[in-house]
């Protein structure tokens, strides 16, 4: 199983890296929204509106980066797939990569937004653990609904309907973490809420663990 | 063939519990204006959507769940019969919530002095809907029958953890103006006389039997035009 899991993950590694467009577009991608909000905001001094607007843009992000996971693989390959691995296994694969991919991505995009935006955050630890969170949730919750819509026909834009509502409990509490660091607030503040957002992600770990077999079969 | 209540005692041509659930949901109509009710600041007589904006969320959240369950039935057999019910239960279940949705925000105008405020709960709500209206569309982008089934079940099971995720541990840890949040006692610590529950409980049965009428109505005619699509091919 985990022989599986590592041979799977460091085969997705090796394709992203074996054809770059995909990578570089994402990275574009954020680059260019940030650059266009700075452009819009010009400087944001208002706590609650750069913490809202980073995690927007991370939003939409995860989307691009993750949302394409399944709805990229052809039918045959996807196939063969299935008879080599578990399913567990491939699904465990794709989120690792997804969370790790994330990660890089939402690090990068906070340098950018930082550097142009301006940088108010104060409490720089907590906030990473916010990044580090909010990365893996999204990408967790993502693979799953990346998933489902792939297995219908229009699914890039089924893709945003079906997973912005169930990311929104994970979103907001996540905003509220990331404002209490904003704002350098006490760390015990912020306890309850990452405890919250450590138990949505056990939560959709476990359920996508339960539930992806049967989306498998076909 | 999908075959639901039609093994049930007739009475007057209809069902015994859809008896109970008319008698229920009048009574809880005419009792809910009549009985006295406890009388509390701001709330004053506005109490009485207790009545209605609670017990119709209540039977919501009952529908749903039972559609929750048919979803894992339909997961670990996958018959079409539980599958039908699953996807209308959630139908029904949205059509209640747009009723709960109703009733609470002209009790909110009257209490709170606003249809809609950005309240925890009431963003939860609105997320609910939007997570099952989702459900809909994505039932609707899938022809096969079989695939269908499977991947709203999947939908279905993952929606519903995250609903109860926003709705019942979210408000809880921020600050609400709605009762039984965010430190606020909820009903039952406002002293419900007996009188309330009186009409409380039975109209909570009664909506949900209601609901469950819905659904048995919704599934019939599934069960029809299939039948009528399957003779159209021969």
């Amino acid at each position: 199983m985990l022989a599986q899991v590592k041979t799977l993950f460091l085969k997705e590694f090796t394709l992203e890296w074996r054809n770059r467009y995909a990578l570089n577009g994402m990275l574009l991608y954020v680059i260019s929204t940030v650059f266009v909000c700075y452009l819009s905001f010009r400087n944001v001094v208002s706590v609650p509106v750069w913490n809202a607007l980073f995690w927007i843009i991370m939003l939409f992000a995860s989307l691009n980066a993750v949302g394409r996971s399944f709805i990229q693989e052809r039918k045959g390959r996807l196939l063969y797939y299935y008879s080599i691995a578990s399913p567990q296994a491939f699904l465990l694969a794709k989120m690792a990569y997804n969370s790790l991919l994330m990660l890089v991505i939402t690090f990068l995009a906070y340098g950018i937004y930082a550097w142009w935006i301006g940088d108010l955050v104060q409490d720089h630890l907590m906030f990473m653990v916010a990044l580090v969170l909010g990365s893996t949730g999204f990408s967790l919750i993502l693979t799953l609904m990346s998933a489902i819509a792939s297995k219908t026909e229009n699914n890039m834009s089924l893709m945003a309907i079906l997973s912005f509502p169930v990311q929104l409990p994970f979103l907001i509490t996540l905003i509220k973490l990331s404002k209490n660091a904003v704002d350098g607030l006490d760390a015990s503040v912020s306890y309850g809420l990452i405890t919250v957002l450590a138990l949505i992600i056990v939560i959709v770990l476990a359920l996508s663990y339960i539930l992806f077999p049967y989306l498998w079969r076909d | 063939m999908l075959k639901i209540g039609e093994t049930s005692t007739q009475i007057l041509g209809l069902a015994w519990w859809k008896w109970i659930s008319i008698a229920l949901i009048l009574f809880s109509l005419t009792a809910g204006m009549i009985l006295d009710v406890p009388k509390l600041p701001i709330l004053h007589e506005t109490i009485r959507n207790l009545y209605y904006h609670v017990t119709q969320w209540f039977g919501m959240m009952i529908i749903l769940t039972a559609s929750l369950v048919y979803s894992i039935i339909h997961l670990s057999k996958g018959d079409r019969r539980s599958d039908i019910i699953a996807s209308e239960g959630v139908n029904v279940a949205l059509f209640m919530g747009v009723l709960g949705l109703l009733t609470g925000m002209l009790w909110a105008k009257n209490t709170w002095g606003t249809y809609w405020t950005g309240d925890a709960k009431l963003n939860g709500v609105a997320m609910g809907m939007l997570v099952y209206l989702a459900y809909t569309v994505l039932r609707g982008s899938m022809d096969e029958e079989q695939k269908r089934g499977r991947v709203s079940a999947v939908y279905n099971i993952f929606a519903y953890v995250m609903f109860m995720v926003f709705i019942m541990v979210l408000p809880r840890m921020t600050d609400s103006l709605h009762p039984g949040n965010g430190g606020n006692p909820g009903f039952g610590g406002y002293d419900l006389n007996s009188n309330m529950r009186l009409v409380f409980y039975p109209a909570i049965i009664g909506w949900t039997l209601l609901g469950v009428w819905f659904i048995n109505i919704r599934v019939r005619m599934k069960s029809i035009e299939e039948n009528r699509l399957s003779k159209s091919h021969q």
